[in-house]
């Protein structure tokens, strides 16, 4: 930001670290858990689009949305669904990391993400199990 | 030695606005409050579909119809289809402004956006409130229990 170079030090200014900084999304957890918090955001997207269309056929007649249903219970559609799992606990968990930064504290943010990470291991631990179980028991 | 950083997609193509409702801090607002709200429905949605019972094997129009006849269910099932879709589009907003450079190409991905979410929230809400769990002349065994004591 050039029109600052004459006023108060900034952040950049007073660093003597080497590396790029000033922004929390660039580098490092700041940059990943921005460009993971995006890719699940628009995966989560389009299997809503497609979800909100297959849970419409409950309009249609009982047959036509048990067949889509289903293909839900399906092997291959089991695993798909277990990504989606992990994509949407990851984007929940650092959603709220986001949130915690802007109105909280930023000085946390390292720190809380590798939170984000445990929790995400821990409610995956305990779903995929269980998932997988029901998924090919049947 | 410092490092200059260019201030992140500067210069803005049109001025910023001066006056009005500043849209963009109630669409970063509105993306904050509907995220918390979304933590507890979807898991919520998540835990009663793929967690509990048999999870996901036990789905079928009966389960459906079980939930969206109970009036809780209901309005969980629409708050969630409102603030999933309207929070969902205005992040891909978002990366449409990011990554679309054309005037035209931009015009119309926001307009598919927008014109995808507006016609789920309708075909969605539609489904939610004129659902109807017996009907004529299914046959019985698909139909949740309570319909052979009509
Ligand atoms: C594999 C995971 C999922 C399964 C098996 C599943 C299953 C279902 C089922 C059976 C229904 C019918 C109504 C009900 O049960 O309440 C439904 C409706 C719905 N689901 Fe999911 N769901 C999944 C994931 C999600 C996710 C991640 C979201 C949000 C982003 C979501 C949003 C919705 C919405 C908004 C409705 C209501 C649709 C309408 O109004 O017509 N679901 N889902
Ligand atoms: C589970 C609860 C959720 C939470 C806590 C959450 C939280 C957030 C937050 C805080 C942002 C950042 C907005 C900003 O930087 O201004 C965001 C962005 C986004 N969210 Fe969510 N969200 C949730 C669910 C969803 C769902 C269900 C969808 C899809 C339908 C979705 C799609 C997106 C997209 C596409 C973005 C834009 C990403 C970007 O700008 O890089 N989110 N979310």
């Amino acid at each position: 930001m050039p029109q600052q170079t004459a006023g108060t030090p900034t952040y950049q200014q007073k660093t003597t670290s080497r590396r790029p900084a000033g922004t929390l999304y660039r580098g490092r957890e700041g940059m990943w858990s921005w460009v993971l918090h995006r890719i699940t955001g628009v995966a989560i997207f389009f299997f809503l689009l497609v979800h909100i269309l297959d849970t419409a056929l409950v309009r249609v007649s009982p047959e036509a949305y048990n067949a889509v249903i289903g293909q839900y219970q399906t092997p291959i559609m089991g695993l798909g669904e277990t990504a989606l799992v992990a994509a949407i606990v990851f984007h929940a968990f650092n959603g709220l990391r986001i949130i915690l930064i802007d109105f909280w504290n930023a000085k946390y943010q390292k720190v809380m993400f590798y939170v984000v990470i445990g929790l995400w291991v821990v409610t995956m631990l305990a779903f995929v199990p269980r998932h997988l179980t029901n998924v090919f028991n049947h | 030695m410092s490092t200059t950083i260019e201030a992140p997609r500067s210069p803005y193509a049109r001025a910023p606005r001066k006056r009005g409702v500043n849209w963009e801090k109630w669409g970063w607002i509105y993306m904050r409050v509907s995220g918390v709200v979304l933590v507890v429905l979807i898991f919520g949605h998540l835990f009663v579909n793929l967690w509990l019972g048999e999870g996901v094997s036990a789905l079928n129009f009966a389960f459906v119809a079980g939930k969206l006849t109970n009036p809780f269910w209901m309005v969980w099932d629409v708050l969630m289809l409102w603030l999933a879709l309207i929070h969902g589009g205005n992040g891909m907003r978002t990366l449409v402004n990011d990554y679309a450079t054309q005037p035209l190409t931009r015009g119309i991905l926001k307009w598919a956006i927008f014109a995808s979410v507006a016609v789920l929230i309708i075909l969605g809400t539609l489904v939610v409130f004129t659902f109807d769990p017996c009907p004529a002349g299914a046959p019985a065994d698909l139909l949740p229990s309570f319909c052979s004591a009509l």
